[in-house]
């Protein structure tokens, strides 16, 4: 089960670090939310991994740690309000920029495709 | 355990949430309330102050739990200080927004005094993981600010700034994983006991994890590699935000010195001074670029943001020298840094109104009205911050460069630090002189009328640094007692045993 829950989060932080490092708002927000997945499941092992256990201790000779389990539930909440603000900062630049870049740029005029030229002309 | 503790986070939290559904209440009696709550906030915080200058750490557990059960608040000289300075700093920086500044937005005060409130709980706080709240609400407060406003000029730096700002939050939680998974506990003061019996292969962990949170705290305080975010959203945000802002990086400057000392510090065994012998090339590093940005900017709002990165630099320096004196320096320099910065931010803004299209680029332009107080104003401001005598800059850093034991880095900060300063007087000469003596004619198309509220909120500001230079008998001293607490964790650890309050009658619970 470690292995696969490694792996997991690699592959999560992974994809998230390369999405985050897109040119696009749209992939970033991906990229980020990716990130924020692989960090609480990262944070939720820190509890150390067991099944069928109880959270508190005393009432069995080995238990879970709860905590963890608190502070991915403050992190998962703190990270939804943050990715709803990002979705709407990112609209907003898209809306001002008319264009999706991170860095606002106007992408440069390419020139008219054939069929356009065509269309034009008649 | 005294409720006086709390006091800092409930008022702005309470006249934040009233602001919340007051939106559409007339505007002066929202600024009214508004102005008011930071008052009582100001007076909650010198109340602390008194409170924590018998040297003394007090606790406040909620819910009752022992420490190191539990989110405990902790007051010592260190948080009493920042919280002063933020309350200070709040007041002039309302007082200036209600005059004209909040309006377009009528969650303006709601999100200010959010913002306050962050701040409290960041520098109250005695839990490395209520720290990371403490960051996001301060942060998310920051973010509504920053877009505050008309334009579409904010929206690509803000942009910048959340994004950079979720990565650092990510950073901060596996730092924050990482620490907890080997010593099960995020109270700082049982961190201090715990981390130096860390052993084996747990060493390297926690180091990894020690290092990874100065990362995230470098990138609040703008250290050089993660710096650059800084100067376009300072630059285009509105003037009281902007100044409000100047306590954001000094949050991650404060981080520093309230985590590293206390669990990375003498008694930390192996991990002792973990990350310092990097901090301080860094600081240097931090310092120069900040120099060179300053040299070249090409707007008042601009050199001002580069600005904040040289008192970054100048901070970190001795800061991770580690001594009780270099400590004690940089927190006067940060007193004094923190209101000049805020003050210039405050005199741009009010420059760049006066002169039209020609804003606050450092360009020729007509001759701008109420041109005598704006560039007093201005030349105090830039005398504190480049570290002229007889204002206060100067005292700090002349403390800094006191600080220094002579040797290597000695050369290298006294080096550093005069020549950088030196520089940044020609940038400041060069902009004022551009800014206010040369004048082309012509007449600039009706200025917008200053009044009482922004001229006097921004003349007190500015003039604050007189007032250290005055009190800086009594500051240093607050200052060296705030370092010499610091420097001894013992102190700090020992709120483990204070006991808390226990009820009065135990069976209450079990009399159903």
């Amino acid at each position: 089960m470690e292995l696969l829950f490694a792996l997991v989060i690699g592959a999560l932080t992974a994809s998230g670090v390369y999405l985050l490092l897109r040119a696009r708002t749209f992939p970033v927000i991906m990229g980020l939310t990716l990130l924020s997945y692989g960090v609480n499941l990262f944070l939720f092992a820190t509890g150390r991994l067991a099944t069928g256990q109880q959270p508190v201790i005393g009432t069995a000779a080995s238990y879970s740690d709860p905590l963890p389990q608190a502070l991915v539930l403050t992190a998962i909440v703190i990270g939804f309000a943050m990715t709803a603000f990002l979705v709407v900062l990112a609209l907003r630049n898209l809306a001002d920029n008319e264009n999706d870049h991170v860095d606002g740029q106007r992408e440069k005029p390419s020139p008219p495709s054939k069929h356009e030229q065509e269309v034009s002309s008649k | 355990m005294t409720h006086w503790l709390i006091a800092p986070i409930l008022i702005p939290l309470l006249g934040g949430i009233l602001q919340v559904f007051m939106g559409y209440a007339p505007i002066s009696l929202r600024r009214t309330l508004a102005i008011a709550t930071t008052v009582l906030m100001l007076v909650s915080a010198v109340v602390l102050l008194t409170l924590a200058s018998d040297d003394s750490y007090r606790i406040y557990a909620f819910g009752n739990w022992q420490p190191p059960f539990g989110i405990v608040l902790v007051l010592d000289r260190l948080a009493a200080l920042m919280l002063v300075l933020t309350a200070v700093l709040g007041l002039f920086c309302h007082i200036y927004a209600s005059g004209g500044a909040d309006e377009g937005n009528r969650q303006f005060h709601a999100l200010f005094l959010f913002q306050l409130m962050g701040l409290n709980i960041a520098f109250l706080t005695g839990d490395l993981f209520n720290l990371f709240v403490a960051f996001e609400v301060l942060l998310i407060a920051s973010y509504g600010l920053l877009m505050h406003g008309g334009g579409t000029t904010r929206t690509v730096p803000g942009l910048h700034y959340v994004v950079l700002n979720l990565a650092g939050s990510a950073l901060f939680l596996i730092s924050v994983g990482i620490i907890y998974s080997v010593t099960g506990t995020l109270n700082m003061a049982d961190l201090a006991v715990k981390i130096p019996q860390v052993t084996g292969s747990n060493l390297n962990l926690v180091k990894a994890g020690g290092m990874m949170l100065l990362v995230v705290f470098g990138l609040k305080a703008a250290i050089l590699p993660l710096c650059f975010w800084l100067p376009k959203a300072y630059a285009k945000a509105t003037a009281p935000v902007a100044a409000l802002f100047a306590i954001m990086t000094k949050v991650g400057i404060y981080a520093i010195v309230r985590i590293y000392p206390l669990i990375f510090g003498e008694g930390a065994g192996e991990l002792a001074h973990l990350g310092m012998d990097w901090l301080f090339p860094l600081a240097l590093i931090t310092l120069s670029m900040g120099v060179i940005g300053a040299l070249g900017a090409d707007s008042l709002k601009t050199l001002v943001a580069w600005q904040v990165i040289i008192s970054v630099g100048t901070l970190l320096a001795p800061i991770a020298l580690g001594s009780v004196a270099g400590l004690s320096a940089a927190l006067f320099y940060l007193v004094s840094t923190t209101w000049t910065v805020a003050a210039l931010f405050l005199v741009s803004e009010l420059v760049a109104n006066q002169r039209g299209t020609a804003s606050d680029n450092i360009v020729t332009a007509p001759k701008m009205r109420h041109r005598t107080f704006l560039s007093v104003l201005f030349l105090i401001g830039a005398v504190a911050a480049a570290g002229l005598p007889p204002l206060s800059g100067f005292f700090g850093k002349l403390l800094i460069l006191q600080s220094v034991e002579p040797g290597v880095e000695m050369a290298w900060l006294w080096g550093v630090l005069l020549v950088g300063s030196f520089l940044t007087l020609i940038a400041y000469s060069r902009a004022g002189s551009i800014v206010f003596w040369r004048n082309v004619d012509g007449h600039l198309e009706t200025p917008e009328p200053m009044n009482n509220r922004v001229s006097i909120s921004t003349g007190i500001l500015t003039c604050l640094t007189m007032l250290i230079v005055v009190l800086a008998g009594p500051v240093s001293d607050y200052t060296r007692a705030t370092a010499e607490q610091l420097h001894d964790s013992r102190g700090y650890i020992n709120i483990l045993q204070t006991p808390v309050h226990i009820p009065q009658n135990p069976l209450v619970g079990e009399t159903n």
